[in-house]
Order: C-alpha cells, then sequence, then structure tokens
C-alpha cells in the first residue's frame, strides 16, 4: 500500500486547535467567537475530506513528526479505518456547532467561550485519535480526549455535574493507565508499535504475555467503548449540556472507543491471532451481554437522555461485537455501523436537547403531545426511531444486516439472534415515545418549535440517517472506506 | 554541551592531583543535573523575591546570603568528585537550609529543630559510610575508591560502608520510612524557602545516590552482596503508595506537595534501584521533570498564600475567574504530574515502566501507574475547587482580621488578583518546560541521559 507524506493530517488535527485559540479571545465578541467556531469546523472538515481521494484509491497520507520515545514518533496516518472515524467526528462537528449556537443561547448558558473551546480541542484529539499512526501516538490523543472532554462534562458547574466529572475522570484515567502499561509493554517487547493491518505481534509467543495484552487493552479501551461493565461513567454524563452529550458521548468519545476497538483488534492483534488465542470469543461476551442489557435497561428508564445513553451503550457493543466477528463482512459492518449510529444518535439527542431547551421537559412521561408542539423535532426523532430499530432503507439497517450476515459467515446463529433481538427491543424503547408525542395532551399545546439554530441540524441528520442508508457511498464514500478495512483486516474462517 | 563534545570535564583544587587533592569531575550526568538544578533555582529566585521581601522584611541580605550558600553546597555536590569533599558540600547546603527554614519564625522551631537533627544524623550516616570506604581503601576519589574495590567485595567495612551510606542518603533524600521530617519542614517554613528548597535539595542527595550506585560501588555489589538496590526498590515502592496515600488526605497545600514529593522521590529511588541504564535515565529525567514540575507548583500555592494569606486547599475556591493565569499553569502542571502524555510527567513514569517489564518486576509497573492515578485525585481537588466553587466573599466592614495584614483572609480570597508579573512569569516558563519537555524527551533520553548512565 503506496503511502504519501503530507502535512494535511497534521493540519487536521491543528485547525481545530487554532480555532480554539480564536475562540478564546473573541470571548467578549459572542457573535464573533460563533463565527469562528463555524468556520473552523468547515475548514477541519474540508482537510480531513481533502485526504479522501487519495485513501480510496489505496494509498495513505501521513505526516510524521518528531521521536516522542526512542524509536517511535509522533506520528499521523490517514488510512480507511481513521477516514471514516475522522470524517465522521468533524462532519458531525459542523452541524454541532450550529445546534450549540441555539442551544446555548437558548438556555443562556453561562462559560460558553469555555465550552467552544473545549468542544474545539476535543475534536482536535479525536481526529488525532483517528490518525494516530502506532499505539504511541494513539494513547496520547486518547488521553487528551479524555482531559478535553472533562470541562464539557462539567461544565454546569452543578454538584450532579461535578460528581459526574470525578467519575467520568476514574474511569476514564484508569483506562488510560491500563492502555499505557499495555503500550509500554509491547514497545519493550522490541515490537514496532505501528498499526498494520492483520497485527503486530506476530513475534510474540508467549501465551500470558498475550493474555494479559489482550486484557490490558479491551480494559483500557472498554471504558470508553462503555462496554459492561465499565460502562456506568456514560449515563453519569449526561448531566452536560445536550450538545456535549450528543457530539461527544454518542460521537467522537465512545465511537473513539469503538474505534479503538477496531485497531486493536484488527491492527494490533489481528483475526488470525484472536482466532489462535480464542479470544475473540472472551470479547464476543462481553459484547453480546452489554448488547442485550443496554437495551434491557433502556426500556423503563423515564430520563430521555439517560435512555438514549443506555441504547448507545448497547449500540456500542455492535461495534465491539462486529469487530470480534473476523471475517470481511463483519468488519465492514462494524465500521459502517460507526457512522449509520452516529448519525441516527445524534439526531436523538439533539431533539431531546431541542425539547428542554424549548420545555425545559426532559422525561418521556412528560412528552405527552409535544409533537403538536414541535413537529418537526418529534418528525426527526420519528425518522431516526425507525432507523434505530432497523427498518430499510434506513443506513441503521445495512449495517445491521451487514453485521447480521458476518455473524453468520463464522457460523454463530447466536450473535445474529442478539443483533435481531436488540433491534426489537430498540423499537419498543423508542417508538412508544414517538406515540406519546402525538398523544392528545391535558394542556392544549400551541405550536411552538425551538430555534431554526437546533431544527435544522436536526433534520439535515436525520434526512442523512436516510439517505446513507439508500446511497451508502453518497458524499463521503463510507461504504468504499469500510469494504476497505474489511478487506484489509477480515480473515475468511 | 561542552561535556557533550569534549567529554568529561576535570579540575583538581589547588592543583592537587588526587588521590591526595580534591578532583571536581563534571561528566554528563553531573552537567545534566547541575543545569537543572541551578535552572530551576534561577527561576525561582525571580519568583520569590516579593515574597520574601514581604516575609522577612529586615533581613533580605541574610536571605540571600543564605540562598546562596544553599546553591554553593547544592551544585558543590554535583560537581564534586571526592567523597569527602561531598561530605563538605553537603553540610554547607544542609546548614544553609535549616537556617532558611528557620526564618519561618516560632512556628518553624519544632518542626525546623526535627529536620536539623534529622539532617545532621542523615549527613553523619553519610560520612561514617565514606569513613569505612576510606579505611577500606586507602581513597577518597570516587573514581579512585571505585577502582579499588573491586576486589574487596568480602570485607565487613566496606559492607558497613555502604550501608551507612546508603541510609544517610536515604535519609536526605527522603526515601521511606526516613521522610517524616519533609511535611512538617515544608510546612511550616515560609513559601519563599519552600518553592526553593522542595524542588531541588532531595534531588540532589537522589543524584548522590544514583552516583554511589552507578560509579563508587563495582557493578553488582549493592545487588548480590549487600541486597541494597532491591531494598531501595522496595522502599521506594511503598513511599511512592503511601506519599500519594497521604497526600490524598491534607488540607494544606503545602502539606500535599510535601507528601506529593516524597512520592514522586521514591519514584527516582526505584529507578536508581533496578539498576539498569534504563531505569537510571529514567530516575535522571524525572529529577529533571520533577524538580520543574514542583518548582511551578510550589510557587502556585506561594503565590495564592502572597495574594489571599491563605495556603489551605478550600481556599482555592473560585480562584480559576480571579487568577486565571496562576491557576492555568497549575492546571496544566497538574496534569503533567499525574502523567498524561506528552507531558514531561508521563515519559518518567513511562520509561520507569519499561524498565520494571524489562526487569521482570511487575510491582515497579502496577505502582508506577496507579501513582498516576493516585496524584489524580489529590491534584484534581484544587482544580475542581478553583474552577467550580464559588468564590468566598468578602466581609466588606471589617478594617483589621486575624492575619493582622488589614484584612480578613476571607476578604483577601474574594478581591485577590493575579500576582506581578515577575511572580507569573516564573510559573507560566515552568509550566510551559512540563510540556515541552516531554515533547522533547527522546532527544534528552538518547543525547544526555543514556550515555551519561553508560546504556
Amino acid at each position: 500500500m503506496a503511502d504519501v507524506e503530507s502535512v494535511r493530517p497534521l493540519l487536521a488535527v491543528l485547525a481545530p486547535v487554532a480555532g480554539a485559540l480564536l475562540v478564546a479571545l473573541s470571548s467578549r465578541w459572542p457573535n464573533l467567537r460563533e463565527a469562528w467556531t463555524l468556520l473552523t469546523t468547515v475548514v477541519t472538515v474540508a482537510l480531513v475530506a481533502s485526504l479522501l481521494s487519495s485513501v480510496t484509491s489505496g494509498q495513505t497520507v501521513s505526516t510524521t513528526l518528531f521521536e516522542l520515545s526512542p524509536g517511535v514518533d509522533i506520528a499521523l496516518r490517514a488510512d480507511a479505518a481513521g477516514m471514516i472515524f475522522g470524517l465522521l467526528a468533524s462532519s458531525l462537528w459542523v452541524a454541532a456547532s450550529v445546534y450549540s449556537i441555539g442551544y446555548m443561547r437558548g438556555l443562556n448558558e453561562s462559560n460558553q467561550t469555555r465550552f467552544y473551546v473545549a468542544f474545539a480541542l476535543s475534536i482536535a484529539a479525536a481526529i488525532g485519535v483517528a490518525f494516530a499512526a502506532n499505539l504511541l501516538t494513539f494513547v496520547l490523543f486518547y488521553e487528551m480526549l479524555t482531559l478535553m472532554t472533562y470541562p464539557l462534562v462539567t461544565h454546569r458547574g452543578t454538584p450532579e455535574a461535578i460528581k459526574a466529572g470525578r467519575k467520568y475522570l476514574a474511569y476514564t484515567l484508569s483506562g488510560g493507565v491500563a492502555l499505557i502499561a499495555a503500550t509500554a509493554w509491547i514497545v519493550s517487547l522490541d515490537v514496532d508499535p505501528t498499526f498494520r493491518a492483520g497485527g503486530i505481534l506476530d513475534g510474540v509467543t508467549d501465551s500470558a504475555t498475550l493474555w494479559s495484552l489482550f486484557a490490558l487493552l479491551t480494559l483500557g479501551i472498554g471504558v470508553k467503548a462503555a462496554v459492561m461493565p465499565l460502562h456506568s461513567w456514560l449515563p453519569s454524563a449526561m448531566v452536560a449540556p445536550t450538545p456535549v452529550s450528543a457530539l461527544l458521548h454518542a460521537v467522537a468519545v465512545v465511537k473513539a472507543g469503538a474505534f479503538g476497538f477496531v485497531r486493536v483488534m484488527g491492527f494490533v492483534f489481528g483475526a488470525a491471532l484472536l482466532v489462535d488465542m480464542g479470544a475473540w470469543q472472551v470479547l464476543a461476551g462481553f459484547a453480546g451481554v452489554t448488547l442485550i442489557t443496554g437495551s434491557i435497561l433502556a426500556l423503563r428508564i423515564d430520563n430521555l437522555k439517560r435512555r438514549l445513553a443506555y441504547s448507545t451503550i448497547s449500540h456500542l457493543s455492535y461495534i465491539v461485537l462486529g469487530t470480534a466477528l473476523l471475517g470481511p463482512v463483519g468488519w465492514t459492518g462494524a465500521l459502517l455501523h460507526m457512522v449509520a449510529h452516529g448519525v441516527t444518535k445524534i439526531t436523538l439527542f439533539f431533539c431531546a436537547g431541542a425539547i428542554h431547551a424549548r420545555t425545559h421537559k426532559e422525561n418521556v412521561s412528560e412528552l405527552n403531545g409535544i409533537g403538536r408542539q414541535m413537529p418537526i423535532t418529534m418528525g426527526a426523532f420519528a425518522l431516526a426511531s425507525l432507523g434505530m430499530a432497523g427498518i430499510p432503507p434506513f443506513m441503521m439497517f445495512g449495517s445491521k444486516w451487514l453485521l447480521g450476515v458476518g455473524a453468520m459467515e463464522i457460523d454463530q446463529p447466536v450473535l445474529l439472534a442478539l443483533y435481531l433481538v436488540s433491534g426489537v427491543l430498540n423499537a419498543a424503547y423508542l417508538f412508544p415515545i414517538v406515540l406519546r408525542a402525538w398523544r392528545p395532551s391535558s394542556t392544549p399545546l400551541r405550536y411552538s418549535e425551538a430555534s431554526w439554530f437546533m431544527v435544522a441540524p436536526l433534520s439535515v441528520t436525520a434526512a442523512l440517517a436516510l439517505l446513507l442508508g439508500i446511497f451508502p457511498d453518497m458524499g463521503f464514500k463510507f461504504y468504499t472506506l469500510a469494504a476497505a478495512v474489511g478487506d484489509a483486516v477480515g480473515v475468511t474462517p | 554541551m561542552e561535556v557533550q563534545s569534549n567529554g568529561a570535564l576535570h579540575y583538581q583544587l589547588g592543583g592537587w592531583a588526587p588521590p591526595l587533592g580534591i578532583e571536581y569531575v563534571v561528566d554528563l550526568m553531573a552537567a545534566f543535573v547541575a543545569t537543572v538544578v541551578t535552572g530551576v533555582a534561577l527561576l525561582v529566585i525571580i519568583a520569590i523575591r516579593r515574597m520574601a521581601a514581604q516575609e522577612m522584611p529586615q533581613r533580605t541580605g541574610s536571605f540571600y546570603g543564605l540562598v546562596g550558600l544553599l546553591l554553593t553546597g547544592l551544585t558543590g555536590m554535583v560537581v564534586t568528585g571526592d567523597l569527602f569533599n561531598l561530605f563538605v558540600f553537603l553540610e554547607i547546603a544542609s546548614l544553609a537550609s535549616y537556617a532558611l527554614v528557620f526564618t519561618g519564625g516560632p512556628q518553624a522551631m519544632m518542626a525546623g529543630f526535627r529536620y536539623l537533627i534529622l539532617g545532621t544524623v542523615g549527613g553523619s550516616f553519610y560520612l561514617l559510610g565514606v569513613g569505612f570506604l576510606y579505611f577500606s581503601t586507602g581513597s577518597l576519589n570516587m573514581a579512585d575508591v571505585s577502582a579499588r574495590l573491586v576486589g574487596l567485595e568480602d570485607s565487613r567495612a566496606v559492607l558497613a560502608g555502604a550501608v551507612f551510606i546508603f541510609v544517610g542518603l536515604g535519609l536526605k533524600m527522603a526515601l521511606f520510612p526516613l521522610h517524616l521530617w519533609l511535611p512538617d519542614a515544608y510546612n511550616h517554613a515560609p513559601s519563599s524557602v519552600n518553592s526553593l528548597i522542595a524542588p531541588i535539595m532531595t534531588k540532589v542527595a537522589a543524584y548522590a545516590m544514583l552516583r554511589m550506585f552507578l560509579n563508587v560501588f563495582p557493578p553488582g555489589y549493592l545487588d548480590s552482596v549487600v541486597p541494597l538496590a532491591p531494598v531501595l526498590v522496595g522502599l521506594g515502592l511503598v513511599g511512592v503508595v503511601a506519599g500519594s496515600a497521604a497526600a490524598m488526605v491534607q488540607h494544606d497545600v503545602r502539606r500535599m506537595l510535601a507528601h506529593s514529593s516524597v512520592s514522586q522521590l521514591a519514584l527516582i529511588a526505584v529507578g536508581i534501584g533496578l539498576a539498569t541504564p534504563l531505569a537510571a535515565a529514567a530516575a535522571l529525567l524525572h529529577v529533571m521533570n520533577h524538580a520543574v514540575m514542583k518548582a511551578c507548583l510550589f510557587l502556585v500555592a506561594a503565590n495564592v498564600r502572597y495574594r489571599t494569606g491563605d495556603s489551605s486547599i478550600d481556599g482555592f475556591a473560585g480562584l480559576g475567574k480571579r487568577m486565571p493565569v496562576t491557576m492555568g499553569a497549575f492546571t496544566v502542571t497538574a496534569i503533567a504530574m499525574v502523567g498524561v502524555p506528552p507531558t514531561a510527567g508521563f515519559f518518567s513514569k513511562w520509561y520507569l515502566a519499561q524498565a520494571g517489564i524489562d526487569a521482570g518486576n511487575w510491582a515497579v509497573v502496577a505502582v508506577v501507574l496507579l501513582s498516576s492515578l493516585m496524584t489524580g485525585v489529590y491534584m484534581l481537588r484544587i482544580v475542581e475547587r478553583a474552577y467550580f466553587a464559588p468564590s468566598p466573599v468578602g466581609e466588606p466592614g471589617l478594617p483589621e482580621g486575624p492575619t493582622g495584614k488589614g484584612l480578613s483572609t476571607a476578604t483577601r480570597q474574594a478581591t485577590a488578583t493575579e500576582a506581578a508579573i515577575d511572580m507569573v512569569a516564573p510559573v507560566v516558563i515552568l509550566a510551559a518546560a512540563a510540556v515541552g519537555l516531554g515533547l522533547a524527551n527522546a532527544a534528552v533520553l538518547t543525547h544526555v541521559l543514556l550515555p551519561a548512565v553508560g546504556g
């Protein structure tokens, strides 16, 4: 695979940092500050997208910086897997920024400059995670992501927020420590920690070492990927303002965890080694349990954002399970599900936030008749719910279909059953909300939509959840990229 | 840099050749430590000028005299090539530091007295150890002694010498369980004194310990014949955990930082004890990293105390808004202490963990990484208070307050702003260094530290 040296991956990481600086300097002029944010999002997604044509033609684009530890450089490399995550994070950032303006101003939140700065830096870290070429660079940006999102979780400064922030740090830093231990071990074994499709650990033969590395790495990334029992930071983090929950805790941070599984299972261990070790079954076990339990728990939760959080926990394990499926189709499904779930879930969160901003309602039981008051919002919610349930032709159907085929590819009908049952459960915890929205309410409600800053993005993402299902290669060629990863990494048993 | 290109520098005092004369040797390791010590001291001295003037108004002349003596002592310890000369400089530095601690006034008496007694015990133990070595080898020059010790592994005198030196230097570097003098001394000394002594004094003792391990005693002696190296590792590991645990329950930021120093020094001790080139290089790297980070943290505490008259952790409430630059630097340095890449603190732990893995010592790996989490706990409390707790409301009608400085502490806390530029700039420089040195660490390791320890 040809590799091209270019400064563009580095620019893609630095653009949001530059934007953060400009935002910080403009705190006295809110409109200018918001303009800087929007401009930065557009520049960032343009930079990431500029790498697309090279990567889809089979090349990778790298920037190698200096040596960070003897023998290991800070290096960025845009390959197919990295492009998927990078494009997802940066493009949804555009929508989330527009949305944030509406939400933050609508609720008259305090400390808005700090919010936008931390948000931009978080995206910079996420793109760094996407493009990290080796384990050490990955760990660097992974930890940066934790730090930059902490002020967003604790943003409101309430005791509940501070407690949630502490829990967040406790979980994610502990995971980080496990990651660092594993990386130090790999480096001390004289293994080059650069990611390579098919794995880098073929020189390691000691079974105890391999299993310990497996345990450490899965613990490390399992926290951000909310694999049970490491998941409970995510519902607590819902105390953050909704743009945070929408972009970071449905897309950037948690998908960084899922992406971590992509990297570790596909580019560090490799499917062949996982088969030899029998480790994929362990992973499949934890992911399968999380998948079902998350959906079951979501059924009874009244707080809308928390319900969506448990749904996210469940769907992240769709992806984690996909990386354990080993075959090319399963991998393609896993990566496509990253995009599908990201786009669809962000819509649901955007709707929840719009409802909160307009009506201050947070719980499902309060939402009777809200559809009459906010028809566009609830319409988008309805569309996204259909997507989440896996109804064709929404994109979530496509990714679930591939995951199911992937399960059959390795002769595991149990896993297929899990996916199907969870799909039904998705409908069970989302459709009632939609139905409730059009029930007659006790007090008559007039039309009173949220501001256009919020409604426009959620409509766009809802439409995308549908359109990307019909035309999966539309725009950013997600399907091509996902298939490329599947081919590179998947091993047909 | 001269040492890098030309090799070690040698100077003979008075032209007397060793082993009779006193020789000064600046090799790569000494040059490195000397640069760190003097560089950090420079920044700290700039920053504490106003504070010193406020804390001891009539005696700034003697204060700076003592500071000069302290630096002479410390630098002398680093560049000397003679065992007894090291004791002389150790005593010069220690006496200066005792006197500096006593400038804290009446409350410092008890703590300063304990520091003086224990410090003298440490110095004396070291001297006894050197005496035994002199008795056995007939020489005091480090290079000479190390050559002459080669055939003497079975000697009881040498064994006694090794143990005495170990205990003496261990006390000076606050190795568990010989560390109890440190939190009290740092707590009651004036902030200006703290900021200067804390980052560099114990480090130089650690350097001396490393020197003994690497260059004086024959290789393997301190491992197989007298198992001081494993003892050092073990005590270091306990010290890391004990220091961090103690730091987590403190209410005063200076005591917290003191216990934290014990913990971080214990990390350096682990590196020295593991005795591989990578471990020793990691220890030296942490000498630099911790000196920079701790200097910054103590200076922040000093700045806060200068403005608010208070050094309790609760007193940090709301300072994120009112002293944004200082608290920003504090947050960056706190992140560096926890060890998040790419800050400097991460790399010390990274290499130490690797050294532990190489040596098959999993306790080292576990403790090093656990210390990150424990550090996070006690550092995070302050960051949380500074940014999320509401500022105290001042009491407008009170002209005289309990601090006797004209305003009550609460009022000063409510109205505190950034300290002057010459107090804030060094803090910012040190915080930036905590990140910059992290990014540049591979260069430092490969070009300076690994060659210095023969790796």
